[in-house]
């Protein structure tokens, strides 16, 4: 049986702020990263953490203002559910399906995918390629990080110990075309090999690609923009040419490991050959 | 509802297409004591026994038993793979006068465990101090506390002091031989001069984790006698209970083994439960209460026994027909730290290493070697899977090389009634290879089906545009192949194994008159406990809910060897129609005419209680010499192919295997949904070790130790299976059955093999078939293939490797 | 320790237990619902799967202080109590007419997956059943006859009582 650390369940967020403001402790939020911990199994277990379960303000998915804001409490079975999500970013529903399988979908949440800051975790490419907007809170007041600069080494974030994540806000392009694209070593409840998230924008099939963000997980120490790769795709077109050279830039800007699920030769092949294939399809030749 | 035997011995009869079963709305029929189901069961045959405990959570698996005063046990282990034992040292600070600890001195009988009879026991209960450390997370000491939190506290206080020593982890240097053999038959060279092609190949398998979802399980009670019951998640109850009797030095009395639901086993529950039940033992007879030995699954991967890692290397001779004349296979297998049954296992890879082909020129030399890993031990298909794969790939590259179709090749070497196999066994009866071949083949019109993918690989729509580039993605982002094996698998143990057990079943007609069969053979959610009982009742004439199936208890039933090899329904099943067919003749004898169906619970409240045994006699034909690896190593053979289709994503180099025709030959099939079950399960773990499971080793450590990262399929990932079952009746054993449970086993890897090259011209030359293999293939022969045509790569040429 | 208060298969349950012990061990240990089973300890193998307000999620990941006030359903609760015995529902009755359960040990959680895949109105279709057990290992049987049983259970819900 693994250790069971004492936890405090706060009903709102000022008590939670409060709770912070005393002493660190580490948040839970669906539990499915940190109930293992506590097992003991991996990493050392938390010595006091703070349930956000009844934080019903950080809760739900919005539209306004040509944003998406999703709160950080939102599990990814809501997100797949959302009518909202459906019309507004389906990418974001289809990045969701790959975690995990039901029970995991049912539990897990976006921030709780955040603050994990694992270098596979499988939303966070996107959200970099997407430019979300991570907004955080604590007992000294919010703020807002962009995702490029919220996971700053090997699961380490831009938070404070006394800040939680508090919401997503994600810009919605109307020209912009995004592709998203997870490798696992089986087709359900797998832990990443690569992670791909491409954004562009174009009016039309025929115009040059602009705006170009390429995200990437499982690829680093953390979920990582290409941005050599980004400045060879940006002002584009689709051609082969364009794949080719893409394809090469990528493979040579990432530096993966090998580990326990995949190899870095495999990683760097297969992220420079799911780039080509995109390009490939987007320029239908 | 039992499937019964065709008209004639040999015969080929299947299980039709089956009718969807049915639950009718309706009133509540009583289906166990205390549990109903509204409405009549329609269904294939009698419902599985302890089917609705499962269903509603009353099965008492090991860790839901209660014992109240219980102590938690727990391994202290090594972490390095070699290393010589110093000391273990004890927190001065730590308050031990609650908990118990245990090392090797503390061991009352013998230190060294064999995991059978006739085995040379080597591996330590216990690593001695001063002693050497085979493996990682080999067992050193041993703690007990009240409770989890003084145990979890006692382990941080126990420190072990060693000193690294040199390991050998490639079994191609390990200079300590287990056992080895040296099979021949005719003239190996004459064969090699006769070939028109000689091909060579070398094929390489990993580690395998059972990874049944019930983890290793076993609890100890002192009894006042001195002497220990054990209750645990066990395949043998009777390989436990000598381990108990020898570590312990206590009498057959003293020592009992009950065993409890068991949560899936797979031979991993063969023979390592007798060093848990050891352990938990000890704890138990020093801090005098029961004391629960529970593993977590990451203790239960690191520490406990995986298929044996293989070697395997083929040189054949064949004529421009492709009729086999000379092959010359060498079989490596990697024992891992301790002996356990690598000898066991290498008897059956070296009698299944020429796979299901006559051949007359044979040379099959096989050993079994010391690494320091954990040893490697029982899985399900015992050695065979590790030599079918090679053997079935290699035939595949050989047709290829001469232009045949891999079903055509086999359909000209599969062994007919009347030849003869290497170790000189005359296959005399109940030769079904050719049925089962054809049986798959005509299931998906495999010559229909092939054409097709090789169309689409030669027209440049797959295999010639895969990959320019290792960085480029291919014209077409996947490509489709299906692939044939066939196999053969040798029923119940090999050579004398069966004489060593002398197993002994009996069925009983107790003095209530109710009918009981006891053995000591395991449910484990294969179906023991449903099938047993429909063979007894089968041979008695009663409907088989009149037949009780005794609790897997050695105070209660007699040793009828262990539920292991696929012996359960043939061999034990036999003995069973034996003893029954006694009783009902004692018992009608009795009756005046009268059938033992009509007379035997009178005859029961007359006469009192009755009973019958019957013991294993050898099988009629030749005797197994275990030194010059000749005779009959097995009274009969059973036959499986496979058929898959798979889907290979050009880009990533992932295998999606899409359907999978499974035909199996099972002699007679006893329960159709049953027989069925362990086809379809058998299937799908061949096609986890085919595709994904790969046990990834560091230092001697399984890095991949979790559910996380040692993955099996799921049910997204599975493909659809269909089983057809053929029945060519044995005709050694009463009521026909051969083994079944370990076939499917053999054949799914290298049909999934064969698909994956059929998709795309490459050869897997090693299990698993992981995308990053795929994937290293699929750029590799990108090269090759702007040079010639598909199969150039310097497979047909003689000598050439794949 | 804390006061925990929920239902689980339709009774009230109440006890004091450390906010952060595991739903599995506050069922199993605590409760002595030893249906449901731990395969994994890491929310893998979905062998402790429960139904926690009408969602299946794996009780080796949930604390305690996560479940007071909410609804649970375990294997225990699927058959109904009658005073004559329990009676299976029609999906336990379907695992068994197929032969969905061999070992038994993923068979509570693979129950209580597709109860709630039926309860949400899933039909006998192959590919949304093989998704929503795709949670929950099995190695005994292919998955095939425990597919077989959900198909059965979604036409047995769909026809008219008693045809």
């Amino acid at each position: 049986m693994p250790v069971e650390p004492p936890v405090e369940t706060p009903r709102d967020l000022p008590e939670a702020f409060r709770l912070l403001a005393l002493a660190p402790r580490t948040p839970i939020a669906g539990g499915t990263d940190l109930m293992v911990r506590i097992t003991g199994e991996i990493g050392s277990p938390p010595d006091q953490v703070l349930d956000l379960s009844r934080l019903d303000e950080l809760r739900g998915i919005a539209l306004a203002g040509g944003q998406l804001t999703v709160g950080a409490l939102t599990t990814y079975a809501e997100i797949r559910r959302s009518g909202l999500v459906a019309r507004s970013l389906p990418v974001l529903a289809e990045a969701a399906a790959t975690v995990g399988a039901v029970q995991i979908q049912n539990r897990g949440t976006l921030g709780g995918n955040i603050a994990n800051a694992s270098p596979a975790g499988d939303t966070l490419p996107l959200l970099l390629a997407l430019e979300a907007v991570i907004e955080v809170g604590g007992p000294r007041g919010e703020r807002s990080i962009p995702a490029d600069q919220f996971w700053i080494a090997y699961r380490t974030t831009a938070l404070a110990p006394d800040e939680l994540v508090l919401r997503v806000r994600i810009p919605l392009v109307e020209a912009r075309q995004v592709r998203f694209r997870k490798v696992g070593t089986r087709r359900a409840q797998a832990i990443s090999k690569v992670v791909l998230a491409l954004a562009w924008e174009q009016a039309d099939r025929k115009d040059r690609w602009g705006h170009v963000r390429l995200a990437l997980g499982s690829v680093a120490d953390r979920p990582i923009r290409a941005r050599s790769t980004e400045l060879y795709l940006e002002g584009s077109r689709a051609t082969l040419e364009t794949a080719d050279g893409a394809a090469e830039t990528v493979a040579a800007e990432i530096r993966p490991i090998d580990d326990v699920r995949s190899t870095a030769d495999y990683r760097r092949q297969v992220t420079a050959r799911i780039l080509h294939r995109i390009i490939r399809d987007a320029g239908g030749w | 509802m039992t499937s019964r035997t065709p008209d004639r011995p040999g015969a080929l009869s299947t299980v039709a297409t089956p009718p969807r079963p049915a639950v009718r709305p309706a009133e509540a029929v009583i289906i166990a004591p205390g549990i109903a189901v509204r409405g009549h069961l329609i269904t294939r045959g009698p419902i599985r026994r302890e089917g609705p405990a499962k269903l509603t959570g009353d099965a008492q698996y090991a860790d839901d038993l209660v014992f109240p005063g219980a102590w938690y046990g727990a391994t202290i282990r090594s972490n390095l793979a070699r290393a010589r034992f110093l000391a273990l040292e004890l927190d001065p600070g730590f308050d031990w006068s609650n908990v118990v600890v245990i090392t090797a001195a503390d061991i009352p009988g013998e230190p060294l465990m064999g995991a059978v009879k006739g085995l040379t026991p080597d591996q330590p209960v216990l690593v001695p101090l001063g002693g050497e450390i085979q493996h990682h997370s080999e067992p050193l000491a041993l703690i007990a506390a009240p409770d989890r939190r003084t145990l979890r506290a006692a382990r941080r206080g126990v420190t072990v002091r060693t000193e690294p020593l040199p390991p050998v982890f490639d079994p191609l240097d390990s200079d300590k031989v287990f056992v080895s053999h040296d099979v021949v038959a005719g003239d190996l060279a004459a064969g090699f001069a006769a070939a028109d092609m000689v091909l060579e190949g070398e094929y390489r398998m990993g580690h395998q984790e059972q990874l049944y979802i019930e983890n290793q399980a076993m609890i100890a009670v002192p009894t006042e006698d001195g002497g220990v019951t054990v209750h645990g998640s066990l395949q043998c109850p009777y390989y436990v209970h000598p381990a108990l009797m020898r570590a312990l030095a206590i009498d057959a009395r003293q020592a009992r083994v009950v065993q409890a639901e068991t949560g899936g086993g797979f031979g991993g529950k063969e023979e390592y439960p007798s060093l848990l039940a050891v352990h938990a033992s000890l704890l138990a007879l020093k801090c005098r209460k029961p004391v629960r030995m529970i593993y977590e699954r990451h203790e239960d991967i690191a520490a406990t026994t995986k298929r044996h890692p293989a070697v395997v290397r083929h040189r054949t001779g064949v004529l421009r027909d492709g009729t086999l004349v000379a092959q010359e296979i060498e079989v490596i297998l990697d024992g891992g730290a301790y002996c356990t049954l690598s000898p066991v296992v290498l008897g059956r890879s070296t009698t299944h290493a020429g796979g299901p082909y006559r051949c007359p020129n044979v040379r099959i030399t096989s050993r079994a070697v010391r690494t320091n890993t954990p040893p490697n031990g029982a899985f399900r298909g015992f050695g065979a899977p590790q030599v079918i794969f090679p053997v079935e790939t290699h035939l595949n590259r050989i047709a290829e090389a001469l232009g045949i179709s891999p079903l055509e090749i086999r359909r000209r070497n599969v062994y007919r009634l009347g030849d003869v196999t290497p170790t000189g066994q005359v296959l005399s009866s109940s030769v079904a290879g050719l049925e089962v071949l054809e049986r798959a083949a005509e299931a998906v019109d495999f010559d229909a089906a092939r054409a097709v993918t090789q169309q689409a690989r030669l027209t440049g729509q797959g295999w010639d545009s895969v990959a320019t580039s290792p960085l480029r993605s291919p014209d077409r982002p996947s490509a489709s192949g299906i692939g044939i094996a066939l196999a053969w698998h040798g029923c119940g143990f090999t050579g004398s194994g069966e004489l060593r057990y002398n197993s002994i079943v009996t069925i009983e007609l107790d003095a209530t008159g109710q009918v009981r069969v006891l053995a000591a053979n395991t449910e484990m959610g294969q179906g023991t406990r449903t099938i047993l009982p429909m063979i007894a009742a089968q041979a008695l004439g009663i409907p088989s809910d009149e037949v009780e199936y005794a609790p897997q208890d050695t105070a209660l039933v007699p040793n009828s060897g262990p539920t292991v090899a696929s012996r359960t329904a043939t061999i034990v099943g036999g003995l069973l129609v034996n003893a029954a067919r006694q009783l009902r003749a004692e018992v009608e004898a009795r009756s005046g005419g009268r059938s033992f169906a009509k007379a035997y619970r009178e005859d029961a409240a007359r006469h009192g209680p009755s009973r019958a045994s019957a013991q294993y006699q050898p099988f009629p034909g030749q005797p197994f010499d275990e030194r010059a690896f000749t005779g009959d190593p097995y009274p009969a053979w059973g036959w499986a192919a496979c058929v898959a289709r798979v889907d290979v994503d050009l880009d990533t180099g992932e295998v999606a295997v899409r359907d999978v025709v499974a035909v199996d030959d099972a002699g007679v099939v006893v329960h159709p949904i049953l027989a069925e079950g362990q086809v379809e399960g058998g299937t799908l773990q061949a096609i986890g070790y085919a595709t994904i499971e790969e046990m990834k080793v560091q230092d001697g450590r399984y890095l991949n130790d979790r559910l996380a990262t040692y993955l099996i399929p799921t049910a997204v990932d599975a493909p659809r299976i269909t089983a057809i079952m053929v029945e060519s009746p044995f005709d050694g054993v009463p009521h026909g059955a051969k083994g079944l449970g370990e076939m499917p086993m053999d054949v799914g890897a290298p049909a999934v093999i064969a698909a994956i090259h059929d998709a795309t011209g490459i050869w897997i030359d090693r299990l698993p078939a992981t995308p990053e293999r795929v994937l290293a293939g699929l750029t590799a022969s990108a090269g090759a293939n702007e040079s010639g045509r598909p199969g150039s790569g310097g497979h047909d040429r003689p000598g050439g490797r794949p | 320790m804390t006061a925990i208060r929920f239902l689980v298969n339709g009774a009230p349950v109440e006890l004091e237990a450390p906010g952060m012990r595991r739903l599995l061990d506050v069922l199993r240990e605590d409760l002595g619902l030893t249906g449901t089973k731990e395969g994994c300890g890491e929310g893998e193998c979905g062998a402790c799967s429960v139904i926690l307000d009408g969602e299946v999620v794996v009780s080796c990941l949930v604390p305690a202080c996560q479940v007071d006030g909410r609804i649970i359903r375990t294997v225990e609760g699927l058959a109904a109590r009658t005073p004559d015995g329990r009676i299976l529902d029609d999906l336990q009755a379907a695992f068994l007419a197929t032969g969905g359960a061999q070992c038994g040990m993923c068979t509570p959680g693979m129950l209580l997956s597709a109860r709630v895949y039926l309860d949400a109105g899933g039909g006998p279709d192959e590919d949304a059943i093989r998704e929503a057990i795709a949670g929950n290992l099995c190695r005994c049987t292919g998955y095939t006859k425990i597919i077989e049983a959900i198909a059965l259970a979604a036409e047995t819900g769909r026809r008219p009582a008693g045809a």
